[in-house]
């Protein structure tokens, strides 16, 4: 599918979806919810161009189901929501994690909690895409804060979930994702895109869940002959619900430490004149862009003012924090959400160094001015 | 530092500015500009506030949002209440002077046309406000050629285009003439 290089106007959500599409999509299912609604417009007319379906479901429920349901199959997957609809996918994403099925979800998050504002701004989603779904599990997330990041994370988003097969939430945001912007798309042929290892063995010798070297088994399409039993109980290595609590051990194990193993490789980030910052700004999405600019105005001012650019949330970047932390004079975090990545940043952050939050829910963005003034403060 | 023009659209839901503002966008970027286009409207279809904010730029745009407009254009009597006090003194403010009857105190300069009036009975349709909005705004700030601006329309309003070309050209010819 080769594709002209050219500066276009792109929206956010349409960026992802032709992401999707690149990167072999070729079915959706959901329930359209703002600000996330273009996905599904787009994907309705154009999935049906490339062979692939796009089926509105009765509600988002069923809509992760039926993207499940055709991940099974070999086919990769898609589906867009919103808070509420996000924390109706939930259980299905748990299904997802256990049952180890290659699927992409984007949340454009908009002003929760419940209908919140539909098309006001937020980034309170961040806890619920890791801890959304009831009992330990992986689960990948990535914050895109331009339209050409929300294209080149939709394309690794689809790459990470095949090869450790894990479900994989985009957080875009109602900036982020309602947003227009010039852009120049690569061109699909240049793109590495990555497929989900298939078994090499006879159907008579395949177990679904026998894991090869790298901790994760070779998954078959439906209906090539591979008979397996895909179940949210827990299983042992030939599909089958197990009580043994080796076996349980074993393979919840194997699964839940997918996100500590891969994730150096699926850790992504930007930086902005951080390496000589005194006072860094750690943000994502939409906010990422108030830092920016709030940088690039210190800078001008003669403070030492840097940004680490979180793109990928979850797993959370640990090594990356306390690389770039480390004996600054403090550390900020702009979000809109009341410090649900500033708390993990505790975590891992020298004691010794304070840390500040910039909050916001009321739906409106931080400005880069509200930024520069809290620097100004704590640099007196 | 690069030039950059901020503008925004205000108004009612259900005129257009948003499909205003993306025209705008991609006429800049037609004339080799970088542009970004943000929104934000209420949960209705149609009424309640609703806005498109516009930056171009020949360089990087960082922040999306417009924080003191150089250009503004005011198509409702509430958009002029929330907006007409927030405007760079350099800038110039266009008023539809049918759907703000009440112009409040504004310190810039100011262009006053009947803007919803000239699209219904010189334009025939009601419809064509927006561009005959946009033409004002582009030619009052020297934002976009107004060959880009043809080009654009013609390509995003492909069915109704003529009728929308001469929206623009009367809204530019209005507000050169200031």
């Amino acid at each position: 599918m080769k594709r002209e290089k050219k500066v276009q106007l792109l929206q956010g959500n349409q960026a992802c979806s032709i992401a999707a599409i690149d990167a072999g999509v070729r079915f959706y299912a959901g329930y359209p919810i703002t600000p996330s609604t273009e996905i599904a417009e787009f994907m309705a007319e154009e999935l049906p161009k490339v062979g692939g379906k796009f089926i509105q479901m009765e509600d988002e429920i069923a809509g992760m189901s039926a993207v499940l349901g055709a991940a099974l199959t070999g086919t990769k997957v898609i589906t867009a929501t919103s808070g509420p609809g996000f924390s109706l996918k939930q259980e299905a994403i748990g299904f997802a994690a256990i049952a180890e099925i290659p699927c992409v979800i984007v949340d454009v998050q908009r002003m929760g909690p419940s209908t919140g504002g539909p098309t006001s701004v937020a980034q309170g989603d961040v806890m619920q895409a890791r801890w959304g779904t009831h009992g330990d599990h992986p689960v990948f997330a990535f914050s895109p804060a331009s339209v050409l990041e929300s294209y080149e994370l939709t394309i690794q988003a689809f790459n990470f979930s095949e090869k450790y097969r894990v479900p994989v939430v985009i957080l875009l945001d109602e900036i982020v994702g309602h947003m227009r912007e010039s852009v120049t798309l690569p061109d699909p042929d240049e793109l590495t895109i990555v497929d989900r290892k298939r078994p090499t063995v006879s159907p008579a010798d395949y177990a679904p869940y026998q894991p090869e070297q790298d901790g994760i088994p070779t998954m078959a399409d439906f209906g090539t002959g591979y008979h397996w039993h895909v179940t949210g109980l827990v299983h042992g290595e030939n599909g089958a619900a197990t009580g043994n609590p080796e076996v349980i051990d074993r393979q919840l194990t194997r699964i839940f430490d997918k996100m500590e193993k891969y994730k150096d490789e699926v850790n992504l980030y930007k930086t902005q004149a951080a390496d000589d910052a005194e006072y860094l700004l750690v943000s994502f999405g939409c906010t990422a862009r108030s830092a920016a600019e709030a940088v690039a105005e210190l800078r001008q001012m003669g403070i030492k003012a840097g940004l680490l650019q979180l793109q990928t949330i979850w797993p959370f970047p640990e090594k990356t924090i306390s690389e770039y932390t480390t004996g600054k004079k403090c550390v900020i975090v702009p979000e809109l959400n009341m410090g649900q990545v500033r708390g993990e940043i505790q975590k891992y952050i020298d004691k010794g160094i304070p840390l500040y939050g910039i909050n916001k829910i009321n739906g409106e963005p931080i400005t880069p001015q509200e930024i520069i003034n809290k620097v100004k403060e704590v640099a007196k | 530092m690069a030039e950059k023009y901020d503008i925004r659209l205000s108004g009612t839901g259900g005129q257009g500015l948003i499909l205003a503002g993306i025209i705008l966008a991609d006429a800049a970027i037609l004339d080799g500009k970088s542009a970004v286009q943000t929104q934000s409207y209420g949960p209705e279809a149609r009424g309640g506030a609703s806005k498109a904010e516009v930056i171009i730029s020949d360089g990087q745009i960082l922040y999306p949002k417009v924080i003191q407009p150089k250009y503004l254009l005011l198509m409702s009597q509430e958009a002029a209440r929330l907006y007409a006090k927030n405007i760079n003194p350099a800038g110039t403010v266009i008023i539809d002077t049918t759907m703000v009857s009440d112009i409040p105190a504004i310190n810039a300069k100011t262009v006053e046309i009947p803007i919803t009036e000239l699209a219904r009975e010189e334009i025939g349709n009601e419809l064509t406000a927006n561009m005959l909005a946009i033409g004002a705004i582009a030619a009052a700030g020297n934002i976009v050629t107004k060959e880009s601006l043809e080009k654009i329309i013609s390509k995003r309003l492909a069915k109704v285009a003529a009728l929308n070309i001469k929206a623009m050209n009367l809204g530019w010819e209005l507000a050169s003439k200031n």
